[in-house]
């Protein structure tokens, strides 16, 4: 996010998986499906959670049986806006050029893996807006949550944050939201592509892990291992009216003028349709920069808060740029992360600074 | 060398230029190797910083970092990549305009200089390489190619980069190497990773 980036770096958010109004138009996202395709299977990291015997090394998952995977499969019949693969990401290769990746929502997402008895890290799928519509291939229990949606078997209804046990051949149609942006659909066994780098993420920003689902794509499933929770549902959310951001200033807060920061913690802005995986992009008046020279490269984290040349600062998610040349005015609180990636084109979003017992 | 609380649990330690980074920088690897380096879960060294992301206490770190003592830079000679280049890039004649020199020196100043990794970004192996003299620095191209080929060699600003595969990129392209910078499925996946010393050597094959 820099001159000196070697490629230029404002097409991040104006490619095809941003949240326009149109989603119909979104679903052929092939700048990155040509990116993606050629991810082969890699070594493994350190598991991001306790592995069972016999497991395939960094997933906590049972090792896929070959000669059984083809009845194990997930056909995708619907793919929606954008939906992809998620995990908790990939950790440890940031200074490699390589994102966390992972799900938005993580909370959802080991929310979904828990009512269908996986580990809270299995692979599960992150829709956007629309959902999607998939046929296993065997009898699986699945469950959807994060964003609430309708949920349909075989076009009879069945509950939202709750398992469902989906027959063979069924479809399993996960349905518009009705608030929020990101729905999870989880399956018992979890989504058993191969990892890479430790992760079964899709990172759209290098194009690491499985490509963005299409009609027609076909999944592999894990064989299922744990019970399936027993609920009856768990309860939803009201979406929040606006999406409160609590930040601590800094690194770069001393590029800014002191209106800009005022300007910063006291007005409201509103999330913009060219948010993504990548930023969650705001509309709003612009912060002004006290120093305008350029800054050289330097680390990003998620939940930065980068102010870009038009001055609308942007939150950066999970698939950001591991470095970056534009100041970071903030940081957003990892705990309100969830929420700004729920949090649907318009939504008014304050930012809210918060003192540190470290700063005074 | 000044830290900078990022959020609750990073902090982005400032240094003086590229050089006390890169010491900073195999410091704290040295010092996780020991095992005497708080868990953190990113080392992230960049220009002129180093972000240290996942720590359990940023704020102790910071105030422990007082204490450090600036090693000498390691004596231990580090494994040199040798990357075999063809100089036969769409943007020679410019750099050697730029460079005021023949077309053909070119390959001879860029396969002379020793190069280090500073640092990664833009996308995953893709490394900013330091080591061509402050003078032979150039401007990015005014309109960046839509696609740049893999394994391209390219100039911009102090660094030369490699681009890992096919992007988008504004870079002024040298040069070619077949050498594969970024494979997921190899260990270790990036060729260049951030402290690798590098040099580029100039091949005849495909002029």
């Amino acid at each position: 996010m820099t001159d000196r980036a070697p490629g230029p770096v404002r097409r991040i958010f104006t490619g095809p998986q941003r949240l326009a109004p149109h989603l119909a138009a979104l679903s052929e996202s092939s700048e990155y499906g040509r990116a993606i395709h050629n991810a082969d299977p890699p070594p493994c990291d350190a598991p991001p959670w306790p592995e069972p015997h016999g497991g395939t090394p960094g997933t906590g998952l049972p090792r896929p049986d070959p000669q059984r995977s083809a009845g194990q499969a997930l056909a995708v019949v619907r793919s929606g806006a954008l939906t992809t693969v998620q995990d908790l990401g990939r950790y440890g290769h940031a200074h490699l050029g390589v994102p966390r990746s992972g799900a938005l929502d993580p909370p959802a997402l080991r929310l979904v893996n828990r009512l269908v008895g996986n580990p809270e890290g299995a692979a599960a799928l992150e829709t956007t807006l629309d959902g999607c519509a998939v046929r296993p291939r065997r009898a699986v229990t699945a469950a959807v949550a994060g964003a609430p949606c309708p949920v349909l078997v075989d076009g009879r209804p069945a509950p939202w944050g709750a398992p469902v046990r989906v027959p063979a051949g069924a479809l399993l149609e996960v349905g518009r939201v009705v608030s929020g942006v990101r729905s999870y659909v989880a399956f018992g066994g979890g989504v058993a592509v191969e990892p890479v780098l430790g992760s079964r993420s899709t990172d759209l920003l290098s194009g690491l892990g499985p490509a963005p689902l299409r009609e027609g794509t076909v999944l592999p499933l894990g064989p299922a291992t744990g019970r399936a929770a027993p609920v009856d549902g768990v309860p939803t959310q009201a979406p929040p009216a606006e999406l409160v951001l609590r930040i601590r200033l800094g690194p770069r807060d001393d590029w800014f003028t002191s209106a800009a920061l005022r300007t910063l913690a006291t007005r409201v802005y509103r999330v913009s349709a060219a948010s993504n995986r990548i930023g969650l992009r705001t509309e709003g008046p612009p912060l002004e920069r006290a120093v305008s020279a350029e800054l050289p490269s330097e680390g990003m984290v998620t939940g930065a808060v980068q102010v870009p040349p038009d001055g609308r600062p942007l939150v950066f998610l999970a698939d950001h740029p591991t470095t970056g040349g534009y100041p970071v005015v903030a940081v957003v609180a990892e705990r309100d992360l969830p929420a700004a990636a729920q949090a649907a084109p318009g939504t008014p979003v304050r930012f809210v600074a918060v003192r540190h017992r470290s700063s005074g | 060398m000044r830290a900078l609380p990022v959020g609750d649990r990073a902090l982005l330690v400032e240094l003086a230029d590229g050089e006390e980074t890169a010491a900073f920088h195999a410091e704290l690897l040295r010092r996780r190797a020991a095992g005497v380096l708080p868990p953190v879960r990113e080392i992230v060294p960049a220009a002129r910083t180093v972000l240290l992301d996942g720590l359990d206490d940023a704020a102790s770190f910071a105030a422990g970092l007082d204490g450090w003592r600036a090693e000498a830079p390691d004596a231990r000679v580090p494994d040199t990549v040798e990357l075999p280049v063809r100089y036969d890039g769409p943007d020679l004649a410019e750099v050697a305009a730029l460079w005021g020199v023949p077309a053909e020196e070119v390959a001879r100043i860029h396969s002379a200089a020793e190069f280090r990794v500073a640092f990664c970004g833009f996308a995953p192996g893709f490394g900013y390489l330091t080591g061509l003299p402050a003078r032979y620095a150039v401007p990015r191209r005014p309109t960046p190619r839509t696609a740049v080929p893999p394994g391209s060699v390219a100039l911009a600003g102090p660094y030369t980069g490699v681009y890992p595969r096919s992007s988008p990129g504004g870079w002024q392209l040298i040069g070619t190497t077949d050498t594969v910078l970024w494979d997921p499925a190899r260990v270790p996946a990036a060729l260049l990773a951030p402290g690798t010393r590098v040099r580029f050597v100039a091949t005849a094959a495909g002029r």
